[in-house]
């Protein structure tokens, strides 16, 4: 089980990269955090979310 | 004295990132992302602020804000809106520069830090914001940093790195213009003077609080090189003529405060000539 934005899924160890195309999100401009550490984009192919791993996902909005 | 051949205005240069206007504007708090686009517009401005959050990646259209910004156009600065710690204002603040930077944003090493004290007056924490401000600068981030309307926090600022030093004309979202204006020409003279330790070339943004072009205008008499503003234009009845109205207040006070206004007196002084006044009946 890991957290994804504060909601609870299943997944088996995949990849920062292959989580976001499960979640349809391999082409939006977001950024990644796991457990409170930024997932630098460069990083996303290796870095492997472990299972009760906390995953936040964040874009750009409107903002001032 | 200046022979005035064009209204053009020399860009803010801030550090590797040159402003060719010196309005910046926020995205937040529009009607819809059309206004939002046209609005930054018809303010003429360079660079727009937007906040980072995990909600709302797209709309109910599937649409995200950045299908209307266009990224070529404007700079970015991520903002760290909604902290109230310094960890947490770090944490954004590279969460922000990780998007920037797949966007190749000039804005990419650029952060616009808010550490707040509460949510009442959204007023900043000064003691949190110089602790995220030394480490955002080591971390290698050019920081414009928001403040109060304190001149002595604002050298402190300057002394902890930031890029800009933005003190607030007066708290977020209000609309109630520069509160202080005598605390903001203090911030200028401290960062600016050299008689009073500061710099020509350092750069002073006035953030927060404006609610009319005057306001705007107030603020660029005052000194300084540019204002920040987001809720005076978004919450407008109309956005795009206010947008409008704040760019051509900002170029007015920009010029206004270069032409050296007159003293204040309290007595009258005639504009017409005294000498040659038909005698009366």
């Amino acid at each position: 089980m890991i957290s994804i934005n504060g909601n609870t899924q299943t997944y088996k160890q995949i990849s920062v990269q292959k989580l976001l195309e499960e979640l349809d999100l391999a082409s939006s401009v977001c950024a990644i955090e796991v457990n409170n550490k930024l997932v630098p984009h460069k990083d996303r192919g290796e870095h492997i979310v472990q299972d009760g791993d906390s995953i936040e996902i964040v874009s750009l909005v409107g903002g001032g | 004295m200046t022979t005035l051949t064009t209204n053009a205005i020399p860009p803010l240069q801030l550090q590797d990132i040159t402003l060719t206007s010196r309005l910046v504007v926020g995205t937040g708090k529009y009607p819809d992302y059309e206004t939002m686009e046209t609005a930054l517009d018809a303010s003429g401005c360079s660079a727009v602020t937007v906040a980072v959050r995990r909600e709302r990646l797209v709309d109910a259209q599937g649409r995200s804000i950045l299908d209307f910004i266009d990224c070529d156009k404007y700079i970015i600065l991520p903002n760290t809106a909604g902290c109230f710690t310094a960890s947490d204002a770090i944490r954004v603040a590279r969460l922000g520069r990780d998007i920037l930077e797949q966007l190749q944003n000039a804005g990419s090493s650029w952060v616009k830090l808010e550490v707040l004290g509460d949510k009442t007056t959204l007023l900043p924490d000064p003691v949190g914001t110089l602790e995220a401000c030394q480490e955002l600068v080591a971390d290698g981030f050019s920081v414009m940093c928001y403040s109060s309307d304190d001149p002595i926090m604002a050298t402190r600022i300057r002394d902890a790195g930031a890029t800009c030093v933005m003190p607030a004309g007066s708290p977020i979202g209000t609309g109630r213009g520069i509160a202080n204006p005598c605390a903001i020409k203090l911030c200028i003279d401290l960062l600016k003077k050299p008689e009073h330790g500061g710099d020509p070339n350092y750069p002073v943004i006035v953030d927060a609080g404006v609610g009319t072009p005057s306001d705007v205008t107030i603020a660029m008499e005052l000194g300084a090189d540019g204002v920040l503003l987001n809720t005076g234009i978004a919450h407008a009845q109309d956005p795009i003529q206010m947008a409008r109205a704040m760019r051509l207040a900002c170029d007015a006070g920009y010029h206004g405060f270069r032409a050296g206004r007159i003293p204040r007196k309290l007595h009258a002084t005639a504009s017409s000539p005294w000498a040659g006044i038909i005698p009366g009946e």
